[in-house]
């Protein structure tokens, strides 16, 4: 046993990305498990691994976590990720929630129909340019420092990067209104550690393809 | 201004509840604003009161806090209920991200249609005495303690019983096969705070009637 994290969960992103992300972002290397067939997953489920009989499951410092938000609690409290003191953990966990309701978005999007995919889309752009993006162009405007929360680096300044990068692929030019986020990107994508896992040959796994959703659904079919 | 926290939100349990109930459980006098018009939704968001243009949001220690994990966080650690150390807080967020998990079918029950309503209780009935309930009961069989975790009271505590509860309003004998997790619902619903929270006339709200579906999706749609 190495000592490292070793991550359980499909070969795709879904919801363990973030925790990819999170771990990688605090320089920390890890192992993965990839679940390719629903025989796997019961056979997890059958050894008593699973608590609540999902993944993600994150086997770390001799605890089987499970459930995404735990996880990178965790990991954020750590690896000081989360703020100084109470008060700055209340403004990342807000920051880090509500990025994370437009994520939802993009995390169910393979999974709707043809049909509705275009208004899908669509949904995404309204809510990352009037609801969320303003949000932190504002916060970043305000202090004008380099990082969300603290004039330090942390979980929301993670989180962020991640979804800005996530909605660009499906809306190349959504940050084309907002300049703070724009040179956020830049420097955050510029962090040592967030430009080595934005290179190929990282555990960064790609956009989800018709593969992916495929593997999903047979891994975790009803 | 009466430095006591002030809750912005419909006047029933919806996503607020569980902020109510910890609130409460700390022994934490509050005072609530009630939403009843899309209006009243309106005016909060047109006055920069809502980061993301949602409620809820509880206005404490000079903060408007919105992101109901996020609050439910803050009144946690502010009031001790998040246990002692880093894997404390672990093992309380694991139990409390399944319990929410659980609570948003509960919650979602009342806005099925009526041919669906039958499925989703089946649905509720099976999660919770499958996939939840056995993981409770298993950790207050193993540790024998009268709490979830570090044998300290904690959110864990107080975010279960009110899902035990929720449960039970939806089939009364869903815990029959549970002992511990009976005897837990008694003993902390004894707990001072908790008791009187139980109490009629406390700030506890009671579940959403059918006739009241359409007035509160009005206010968010």
């Amino acid at each position: 046993m190495s000592g490292k994290p070793r991550l359980t969960y499909l070969n795709g992103r879904g919801r363990m990305e973030p925790v990819r992300w999170l771990l990688a972002a605090a320089g920390v290397e890890f192992e993965e498990i990839f679940l390719e067939t629903r025989e796997q997953y019961e056979k997890l489920i059958k050894d008593g691994v699973l608590m609540f009989q999902q993944v993600p499951l994150v086997e770390i410092d001799g605890m089987k976590m499970v459930q995404t938000r735990a996880i990178l609690s965790y990991i954020a409290g750590k690896y000081n990720l989360y703020g100084k003191d109470l008060k700055e953990r209340a403004l990342i966990d807000m920051y880090v929630e509500g990025i994370t309701d437009l994520m939802q978005m993009i995390l169910v999007f393979p999974f709707s129909p043809p049909e509705a995919k275009e208004k899908n889309i669509d949904s995404i752009k309204e809510r990352a340019t009037n609801r969320y993006f303003p949000v932190f162009e504002k916060v970043l405007k305000q202090h004008g420092q380099d990082f969300l929360v603290g004039n330090k680096f942390s979980w929301a300044d993670v989180q962020l990067i991640e979804a800005i990068l996530a909605v660009e692929e499906k809306i190349p030019a959504v940050l084309s209104g907002f300049p703070q986020l724009q040179a956020f990107k830049k420097r955050m994508s510029n962090m040592p550690t967030i430009k080595k896992f934005l290179q190929p040959g990282s555990p960064r796994k790609p956009p989800p393809d018709e593969c992916y959703v495929e593997t999903v659904l047979k891994v975790f079919k009803k | 201004m009466s430095g006591k926290p002030k809750l912005h939100y419909f006047n029933g349990r919806g996503r607020m509840e569980s902020i109510r109930w910890l609130l409460a459980a700390a022994g934490v006098e509050f005072e609530e604003c009630f939403l009843e018009t899309k209006d009243d939704l309106t005016k909060l968001q047109k006055g920069g009161s809502l980061l993301f243009q949602q409620v809820p949001m509880v206005e404490i220690d000079g903060m408007k806090m919105v992101q109901t994990r996020a609050i439910a966080n803050y009144i946690a650690t502010k009031y001790n209920l998040y246990g002692k150390d880093l894997k404390e807080r672990a093992l309380i967020d694991m139990y409390v991200e399944a319990i929410i998990d659980l609570n948003e079918l509960l919650m979602t029950h009342i806005l099925q249609p009526a041919d669906k309503k039958e499925q989703h209780l089946a649905t509720i009935v099976d999660k919770a005495t499958n996939r939840y309930f056995p993981v409770y009961e298993k950790v207050l069989k193993d540790h024998g303690q009268d709490f979830l975790v570090g044998n300290q009271f904690s959110r864990a505590d107080v975010q279960l019983l009110e899902t035990l509860l929720m449960a039970e309003e939806c089939k009364p004998d869903i815990l029959a096969k549970f002992p511990l997790l009976q005897s837990f619902k008694a003993r902390i619903s004894n707990i001072p705070t908790i008791k009187k929270f139980l109490q009629p006339g406390s700030q506890r709200k009671p579940p959403l009637q059918e006739k009241d579906v359409p007035k509160v999706m009005k206010i968010f749609h």
